[in-house]
């Protein structure tokens, strides 16, 4: 009687052992793999090159006016570059604007360095042949945000409307497809292929660590991406014209997201696949 | 002029992990460019790094190997506060020598 209770004890402990070895295969992802791949890299993120770059150029005398972007005011005074972006979109009162960290670079370039905006605007993102300069400035001032929680404050009504217009642009469906970018972000638990698809909308945490980690590098086209461009990806995907550079629209936008990644420590410049 | 690396060194129990991120375009020699034409291979063959002039790791890279590679490796020895270096040559005959400070 004894060894037929033990056997089925031991029948027992091998059939639960088998269970746990399944639900622990289980459960590595392929977003687990993923993410394991991003912190196995994370200490060798090529950003740091482009934040380099922009270090060089923000102190570099430029353009027509032979001036550097030291005297640039990002919104915690003139030159202060040290956890400004965490603040941005805000209000400028000498452009009369909601104006997010890139269209506040192009301000700085036209105003103080003498460029035009055409010259800047009409190629603002890197490619394969060209790196962009507004694009690595972008990476140096966000750099220096790094640890700094977000606190982008809606106080001024011009922010506040800014916020509103992006969140309708979030949701506002349009184009071939009637794609809205609450169709991809505005459910919890969906990926696109190997990509889980943060939810923007409802789910704080997803739409904290999304924002805080843009800019990044992007191991597939081995360059650092600005927000800008990922807005304008994101554009591009849902098959809508294409955004004007550093634009009312992408400001708006950005502002929305930019809100609700409130309170979250920023960690970018990141590494996305 | 080829562009800098990013290294890091630390040792910890008689032990030197050594990071090195490099800098370069790694072109397979397989890519088109947007008119059709090949982009011509470019690519670092041989990294090397050094410890009190001694090769403590040696490797031949390829065309495989993701553009801005990053490399992580340990050998045995080394201190805070000595030397480690660390340098490249590409098909191209361009080179590239850094230098790091072990850090404890």
């Amino acid at each position: 009687m004894r060894t037929k209770q033990a056997y089925k004890a031991l029948l027992l402990l091998a059939l639960s052992a088998s269970f746990a070895a399944v639900a622990a295969e289980a459960t590595v992802t392929d977003s687990d793999r993923i993410e394991q791949y991003r912190e196995m890299i994370s200490d060798g993120n090529p950003a740091e090159f482009d934040e380099m770059r922009g270090e060089e150029l923000w102190k570099k005398a430029a353009g027509p006016n032979k001036v550097s972007l030291e005297q640039c005011d990002l919104g915690k005074g003139a030159g202060v570059v040290k956890g400004a972006y965490s603040q941005m979109p805000r209000y400028f009162k000498d452009t009369n604007k909601v104006q997010d960290l890139e269209s506040r670079l192009l301000t700085c370039m036209t105003t103080l360095q003498g460029f035009t905006e055409d010259e800047i605007s009409a190629k603002p993102f890197a490619s394969d042949k060209k790196q962009s300069d507004i694009s690595s400035l972008t990476t140096y001032v966000v750099g220096q945000s790094k640890g700094i929680k977000m606190a982008v404050s809606t106080k001024h009504p011009k922010v506040k409307e800014s916020y509103e217009i992006g969140k309708r642009i979030f949701n506002y469906r349009a184009g071939p497809y009637d794609f809205a970018c609450s169709t991809c972000h505005a459910t919890t638990g969906v990926r696109i292929r190997m990509q889980d698809l943060p939810n923007l909308s409802y789910n704080k945490k997803d739409a904290q660590s999304a924002y805080t980690t843009w800019p990044a590098y992007r191991v597939s086209q081995g360059q650092t991406r600005s927000f800008q461009w990922r807005l304008n990806d994101c554009f591009r995907q849902q098959r809508f014209p294409e955004p004007k550079f550093a634009s009312e629209a992408t400001v708006a936008l950005t502002t929305f997201l930019a809100v609700s990644a409130n309170g979250a420590e920023f960690a970018g410049p990141g590494l996305k696949r | 002029m080829a562009n800098p690396m990013k290294i890091r060194a630390t040792a910890k129990e008689g032990v030197t992990e050594v990071k090195i991120l490099m800098q370069h375009e790694m072109e397979t020699g397989l890519r088109k460019d947007a008119d059709g034409t090949l982009i011509p291979a470019w690519f670092i063959t041989e990294v090397k790094a050094q410890y009190q002039g001694r090769i403590v790791m040696e490797a031949q890279f390829g065309q495989s190997v993701s553009k801005n590679p990053y490399l992580l490796f340990r050998f045995k020895g080394g201190a805070a506060g000595e030397k480690v270096s660390v340098s490249w040559v590409d098909n191209k005959g361009e080179s590239r020598t850094d230098e790091a400070m072990i850090a404890a």
